[in-house]
């Protein structure tokens, strides 16, 4: 596994992907560390922070993109299968090289606020308190940006996909914020779901009874609560949107609070995408 | 060493693998052989855990590959059809990351990659990144990776297609010596390949295994013939005298007049006989009687060629009909737990694994019903 690891960290390097990622991103930091505290002398750095979580939007895509679907573009995953190792070993030694890529600038941007107490006082400990969301943010887009990589043989469509679902994951709280909050069109949009989801059993399975049986169950379920409590559903869509918005998790780091469960959130998130992501790969071994 | 049992793989409704089952032993080369298409690389791909089977069973040195994966791989070493080489590297660069990856000990790695690049003559070539090497040496650096870990089998799927005649022969050349330390299994399409390394043979067609036995047995079994090529100089009458002669000893005789020889009296002559029968001693005394002069004298057994395409063909008639067969049947017991196990039990009577493989030739040739083909059984 260690092997693996050192290999595909070391690939970021012989080719460009790793230092248009690094580079990139202290630049964006740099020109927001400058505008913010330096020329308009404002203190606090989780404000910087806050300012440049989009650039995960560009850049997370362009990290994760080649990572599963290349090895299958190029069939070098089957060397992988064939080595004495096993896939969530592979899966977790390519997510932990990207996250090593990722810790490179967070270890120099770690060094601004130090660098800005010396002018002024400095809010440490709430810098970074955000820092550590904000690291927790990024990995959490990359384990996103590998299960995208996993489903596909192309690292165009690896980096479109990536970017369209960050995307959306940054827009998460803007769309909630347009759904109404009656408890009819939160019934309407849950039944879009369970419909699309659906549609999604029956694209893998190619069996339509399954697909049929599991939109029948979701329908029944949802009429269920809906008549013996329709005010569960009051806003419940919009809450769960919310409840989604990974992004927007981390402002509460930038108001200067530590929120625990927001930790524990992108943990579970992170642990969550690699899993999906072995069983991706894994899956193509069954196929 | 590997025992393969009942493997069955189905891509949706197409059966890839169908219900194969064989033993390879210790230290020969065996060869797959099989058309485009025929399952080989399926096969292969199964046996060293790049894919998963839908049924059966693949044993490797007392390890499951499905249960114990991990051990299993130790065992192998694989160059799948499309060497899985990282372009972005040097070879010695991508044989350290797979040394590392196979888990082999500091203080071994260095000779082990030295040894491997020395067997696959890579050494030159060691410092140059992949990509910009050619096709013979990208081949070379795949099997010097999967000689790495000194497995005991090494598998190669395909490994000369692609390849220009001279390293053909080099890669020949190496499999041989690879055999040397491991045993050694290789698909191949061309026949002739597989007849000039292997001592084993498996034709494998539509997935399912048709034949699997020693070159020189398949031919000998199959046709049990074989044909002298003469070309002699002499009066026609005399000639036809001397046919009279030895057509008592022959199954068959023809003859013409060559057309390749412009002065008359040079004919060709073809003698078929049984393979136990040796006319040559005979021929030469009786064209001498009749005043007539040998020019050419060549014994030829009836090519392993012919023989692999009679079973694909043969094979082929009866495809459609037991796929539909295979299809009722699928249908039938979806899970194939009952059958697997009854089939488990007739092969545990077989101590002898080389009685084992006849057994499943047998078998075979009693599903294609043509009655022609008894390998050992005698």
């Amino acid at each position: 596994m260690f092997a693996i690891y050192k290999k595909e960290l070391k690939n970021y390097f012989i080719n460009m992907t790793g230092y248009i990622f690094i580079g990139f991103m202290l630049a964006i930091t740099g020109i927001f560390t400058t505008l913010i505290n330096l020329i308009s002398t404002y203190p606090s750095f989780e404000n910087v922070l806050s300012n440049i979580t989009i650039v995960f939007l560009l850049i997370v895509p362009i990290l994760t993109m080649r990572s599963v679907a290349e090895e299958r573009h190029s069939k070098t995953d089957q060397l992988l299968y064939s080595l004495p190792v096993s896939v969530t070993q592979v899966v977790l030694a390519k997510y932990l090289a990207m996250f090593t890529v990722f810790l490179i600038p967070v270890g120099i941007i770690s060094l601004y606020p130090l660098i800005l107490s010396i002018f002024g006082t400095v809010y440490l400990g709430t810098a970074y308190g955000a820092l550590l969301g904000f690291t927790l943010l990024g990995a959490s887009l990359i384990a996103v940006g590998m299960f995208m990589s996993s489903l596909t043989e192309s690292q165009v469509i690896a980096a479109v996909t990536s970017f369209g679902v960050i995307f959306a994951m940054y827009l998460m709280s803007a769309i909630a914020s347009l759904i109404p909050a009656g408890a009819m069109a939160s019934l309407v949009a849950f039944a879009i779901v369970v419909l699309i989801f659906a549609g999604v059993v029956y694209s893998l399975t190619k069996n339509s009874t399954v697909a049929g049986i599991t939109a029948a169950a979701g329908a029944f379920i949802l009429a269920g609560i809906y008549f013996i409590n329709s005010s569960i559903f009051d806003g419940l869509f919009a809450n769960v949107l919310n409840w989604l918005s990974v992004f927007d998790r981390f402002s509460t780091f930038t108001t200067g609070l530590f929120d625990l469960t927001s930790v524990v959130y992108y943990v579970s998130l992170i642990v969550l995408f690699v899993f999906a992501t072995v069983q991706s790969v894994e899956k193509r071994r069954w196929s | 060493m590997i025992e393969v049992k009942n493997l069955t793989k189905r891509y949706g409704d197409n059966l890839a693998v169908n219900d194969l089952s064989f033993t390879v032993e210790k230290g020969k080369i065996y060869g797959f052989l099989g058309p485009n298409g025929a399952g080989k690389s399926t096969t292969m791909n199964i046996i060293t855990g790049c894919l998963a089977a839908t049924s059966g069973t693949v044993v490797i040195n007392g390890h499951d590959i499905f249960e114990d994966p991990v051990e299993a791989k130790k065992c192998i070493g694989y160059l799948p059809e499309q060497p899985p080489l990282y372009m972005d590297m040097t070879p010695r660069e991508y044989l350290t990351f797979v040394a590392q990856a196979k888990g082999i000990e500091r203080t071994d790695r260095e000779y082990q990659i030295n040894y491997a690049m020395e067997k696959t003559q890579i050494m030159g070539v060691q410092n140059r990144l992949i990509k910009n090497l050619s096709k013979g040496y990208k081949q070379r650096v795949g099997i010097a990776q999967a000689m790495l870990g000194s497995p005991e089998i090494i598998i190669l799927d395909e490994p000369t297609v692609g390849l220009d005649p001279i390293q053909i022969i080099e890669i020949r050349d190496l499999i041989r010596s690879l055999a040397e330390d491991h045993t050694v299994i290789l698909s191949s399409h061309i026949l002739t390949e597989v007849a000039a390394v292997c001592n084993y043979v498996m034709i494998i067609a539509h997935g399912r295994l048709i034949a699997s036995d020693t070159i020189e047995n398949l031919s000998t079994y199959l046709v049990g013939s074989n044909i002298l090529h003469m070309t002699v100089k002499g009066d026609v009458n005399r000639i036809r005298m001397a046919i009279n002669t030895l057509a008592n000893h022959a199954k068959t005789i023809t003859y013409e007049e060559n057309p390749e020889e412009h002065s008359a009296e040079i004919y060709n002559i073809d003698i078929e006989t049984d393979r136990s029968a040796d006319l040559r001693e005979l021929a030469f005394n009786t064209f001498v009687e009749e005043h007539c002069v040998i020019l050419k004298m060549v014994t030829e057994a009836i090519g392993l060629e012919d023989v692999f395409l009679k079973l694909t063909t043969e094979d082929d008639e009866e495809y459609a009909i037991a796929q539909e067969e295979a299809a009722i049947e699928a249908r039938e017991n979806a899970f194939a737990a009952d059958k697997l196990d009854d089939d488990d039990d007739d092969d545990e009577d077989e101590d002898d694994t080389d009685d084992a493989d006849d057994e499943d030739a047998e078998d075979d040739d009693d599903d294609d019903d043509d009655g022609e083909y008894k390998p050992m059984f005698s």
